[in-house]
């Protein structure tokens, strides 16, 4: 196996792991729970994001279709009275249907382009449903909603968190190392170039984009069931701009990358609790730093290392 | 009419107020496996030709048949499903993946499984993986890359990338290979090797259209030129004739004879 593969691997199970056995050490403690789920349910978001930058496109709307998970979510719970367990298939599938419909216009577009178009796509998605009229009780948002586990305990709803973790990481993992992610490469490095051995590249573009709103609504409708609640500013374009830097931040070349990132910005954030109102601007400088320090993530921080001695 | 190969039928290409292709028509006809070389000066048009055969710009006017059948404006992914190829100059490819991953990777045409069964590695997408890699690694045989299948491209001189960017074109299974400037960048050594893969794979029953600007490679490999001139072509014949051709030598001229292989 290549020996990044293998390095991906090691850190991703590694992760799995110790987010199982965690509860054991923690349990105790509602509190440090709720973070860990909180950084679950965000790398599962980034996972989609990640996904996206294999195509070579910065997707900065997956707040929007987090939020389209969750609404999804909310009204198949509060309005049709439905179980989580559909809800949470329908949010992902769902949010793929739109992204694919979307993305099938959008994706013709690269770089900056795409990028600042996808910035407007979180905040059209959020005032649809600020205007969603009853259907989506405008700015009071849909609460209230039903866990799907009953009892006290909060373990459940935490395992559920990192199974859905597991599951976005399987997605992902399976879709890049496979021949699919191979074409997905391809195309980021030279679309041309795959077109010219029969790739359909507009297929492929909307495919990985569907793939990455999916987990995008997974993610939402996750976080519906986890705060019992969704409002038009539960993602937002704030949003998606951290799940960006998520994978910055971890490394675009690992798929453990955007789970890393993810984990590590809100856990550093739990811990500097006193500094929030200035997480924004702290997040600016770190995208920046890590941009010039870590082009490659903090995955990769041993080869960048072991590289700059030889 | 269908004894054609590949054709161009007057095609005429308009950026604005610039013609950047004037009236161009080309039959890529009679035996399969020929070598066909469009040549000019800079500027003359050449890579938009070749772009508009590809699919990758739409012709103003005119129109591109493949075996009769017509490709104009048809994306590339479908022109190379009906066997019309087109190779890059920069080859841009992986820099971690070995030869054999990249030429395997080109096979997209020639896969059973659908994305599906690709993602979850079912029975069908793990025989393509198998029965591409056989497929590559016979590609990489007739390139004479074969010793260097398992090295990783970054590890690859320039002259066997070029080769490299062939075979993932030829991984398509194309009855006509487009090859733009295949052997610019490369040392002597390197272009007389590439000439002569490239000869082996048009007798492996490939026609090959190249553009290159090594007038002596061309001399050399072609068994038919084109010289497209200010976006018009201005001659058409077999290296001898080309070279005592009045209008080509005046198209030329105030080149260095050199250039032109005289």
């Amino acid at each position: 196996m290549n020996p990044l593969k293998k390095r991906d691997l090691f850190i991703a199970l590694g992760f799995l792991v110790v987010l199982l056995l965690l509860p054991l050490a923690v349990g105790h403690s509602r509190y440090l729970l709720s973070v860990l789920m909180n950084c679950a349910g965000l790398s599962l978001i980034a996972f989609g994001v990640w996904l996206t930058f294999t195509i070579g496109r910065i997707n900065i709307c997956q707040a929007g279709f987090a939020l389209i998970g969750g609404y999804t979510t909310a009204i198949v719970l509060s309005r049709y009275g439905l179980s989580f367990w559909v809800a949470l298939p329908l949010s992902a599938l769902v949010a793929a249907a739109i992204g694919a419909l979307i993305g099938s216009f959008i994706l013709k577009l690269r770089g900056i382009y795409f990028s600042m178009l996808t910035i407007s796509l979180t905040e059209a998605i959020r005032l649809a449903f600020l205007n969603g009229g009853d259907f989506t009780q405008g700015s009071k948002g849909i609460t209230g909603l039903p866990q799907p586990f009953g009892g006290d305990s909060p373990l459940p709803m935490y395992y559920l968190a990192v199974a859905l973790l597991a599951l976005g990481l399987l997605v992902t993992w399976r879709v890049y190392y496979s021949r699919l992610g191979r074409i997905f490469r391809a195309m980021r490095l030279n679309e041309d170039l795959a077109e010219s051995f029969g790739t359909n590249v507009w297929r492929y573009r909307v495919v990985a984009f569907a793939i990455a709103c999916a987990l995008g609504g997974l993610g939402g409708a996750y976080f519906a069931v986890f705060t019992q609640s969704v409002y038009p500013q539960s993602f937002t374009v704030e949003h998606s701009i951290y799940y960006m830097l998520y994978c910055f931040l971890g490394g675009l070349e690992f798929v453990s990358g955007a789970m890393v990132g993810a984990f590590v910005l809100t856990i550093l954030f739990e811990l500097l609790s006193q500094f929030q109102q200035y997480q924004t601007l702290v997040y600016g400088i770190l995208m920046i730093a890590v941009i010039l320090v870590l082009p490659n993530g903090l995955v990769a921080i041993r080869a960048a290392v072991k590289e700059s001695r030889a | 009419m269908s004894a054609a190969i590949l054709e161009a039928r007057s095609v005429t290409k308009r950026f604005g107020g610039l013609t950047a292709n004037e009236d161009v028509s080309l039959v890529l006809a009679g035996p399969v496996g020929q070598v066909v070389s469009v040549i000019g000066p800079n500027g003359a048009g050449k890579s938009t030709f070749f772009k508009m055969l590809a699919g990758f710009l739409k012709p103003s006017s005119g129109q591109v048949l493949l075996h009769g059948q017509d490709i104009t404006g048809m994306p590339p992914h479908r022109i190379a499903r009906l066997g019309l190829v087109r190779t890059f100059q920069e080859t841009t490819i992986f820099p971690d993946l070995t030869a054999m991953e990249h030429v395997s990777l080109a096979h997209q045409l020639h896969r059973e499984a659908n994305d599906l069964e690709v993602v979850l590695g079912m029975a069908r997408a793990r025989g393509d993986e198998v029965r591409l890699g056989e497929s590559a690694l016979e590609i990489l045989e007739l390139m004479d890359l074969a010793s260097v299948a398992d090295v990783a491209a970054r590890h690859l001189p320039q002259g066997l990338l070029r080769l490299l960017g062939m075979a993932m074109g030829l991984a398509a299974r194309p009855q006509v290979l487009l090859l733009d400037e295949p052997y610019a960048g490369l040392n002597p050594e390197e272009t007389n090797r590439a000439v002569a893969i490239t000869r082996k794979v048009a007798a492996s029953g490939v026609s090959v259209l190249l553009v290159e600007h090594d007038m002596k490679a061309v001399m050399a490999i072609s068994d038919r030129i084109h010289v497209l001139y200010f976006g018009k072509k201005i001659a058409e014949g077999t290296p001898e004739e080309i070279r005592n051709d009045p209008k080509v030598i005046e198209a030329y001229l105030g080149q260095e004879d050199e250039e032109l292989g005289l």
